[in-house]
């Protein structure tokens, strides 16, 4: 099991998405992906969407100007 | 993955901001699970060419003037305010300052994505062109009738 770390705070829409979905793609079966990112959309649709593919959301840690989702690769 | 959520594009402008528009919801709809169908078609042509600038490719005279006149995906002008080609590079360097995706990074990722990018068949014909012509990414080359049964059941737009 291998952890990526990725930070979208910088990125808009769509790269926000798009950058934490090629990630994900990346990394095999089991394995941990940190995304930091900002509140409303990204906060909203990331993990939303990571779910939605089967992905497992271990937390969602709100760090005070951003967040720190952990998605586990199914 | 069941149900999946379906947008097909019909990609008609050679215009560098409905390009920008159709691959950003693209990619955005791609990144969030939904499949996505790109189908250039005339002027959107611009989008898929290999040769990104004005090049003389086709077949036979009239297609090749028109080629080059078109130019492709390094070339396309904005459809309002284009000063002669200056606004779509002061627009790239604006979004690059932004952190805003441009157009050549959007495209890498709609391939990156896996979206499905069709040519329309009837327009290859007319400007002369030849699978080589186009991106190797592109999946195929199709008519109407494949285009509707690709994109049949999901949301439709034409930009």
């Amino acid at each position: 099991m291998s952890v990526e770390s990725i930070d979208i705070t910088m990125e808009h829409c769509p790269m926000t998405f798009v950058k934490a979905k090629l990630a994900l793609a990346r990394l095999n079966r089991g394995d941990i992906l940190e995304v930091t990112l900002k509140g409303g959309e990204p906060l909203e649709n990331v993990p939303r969407s990571a779910a939605e593919e089967g992905h497992k959301i271990l937390s969602i840690e709100d760090l005070g100007e951003v967040h720190l989702i952990r998605i586990e690769k199914n | 993955m069941e149900n999946k959520k379906k947008l097909s594009i019909i990609c008609f402008s050679g215009d560098f901001d409905k390009a920008v528009a159709a691959l950003t919801l693209a990619t955005g709809a791609a990144a969030v699970n939904w499949e996505v169908n790109l189908f250039f078609t005339f002027w959107g042509f611009n989008i898929v060419k290999t040769k990104g600038g004005h090049s003389f490719i086709g077949r036979g005279f009239l297609a090749k003037v028109f080629n080059f006149l078109m130019g492709g995906r390094k070339s396309m002008p904005l459809s309002r305010l284009n000063f002669g080609g200056a606004s779509p590079k002061l627009m790239t360097g604006m979004m690059k300052n932004q952190n805003i995706a441009n157009l050549e990074e959007l495209y890498q990722a709609a391939k990156d994505l896996g979206i499905n990018l069709y040519a329309c068949e009837m327009s290859m014909n007319i400007f002369g062109m030849t699978r080589d012509d186009l991106d190797p990414a592109v999946k195929e080359v199709i008519g109407v009738p494949t285009f509707l049964k690709y994109s049949e059941g999901g949301e439709t737009l034409f930009i």
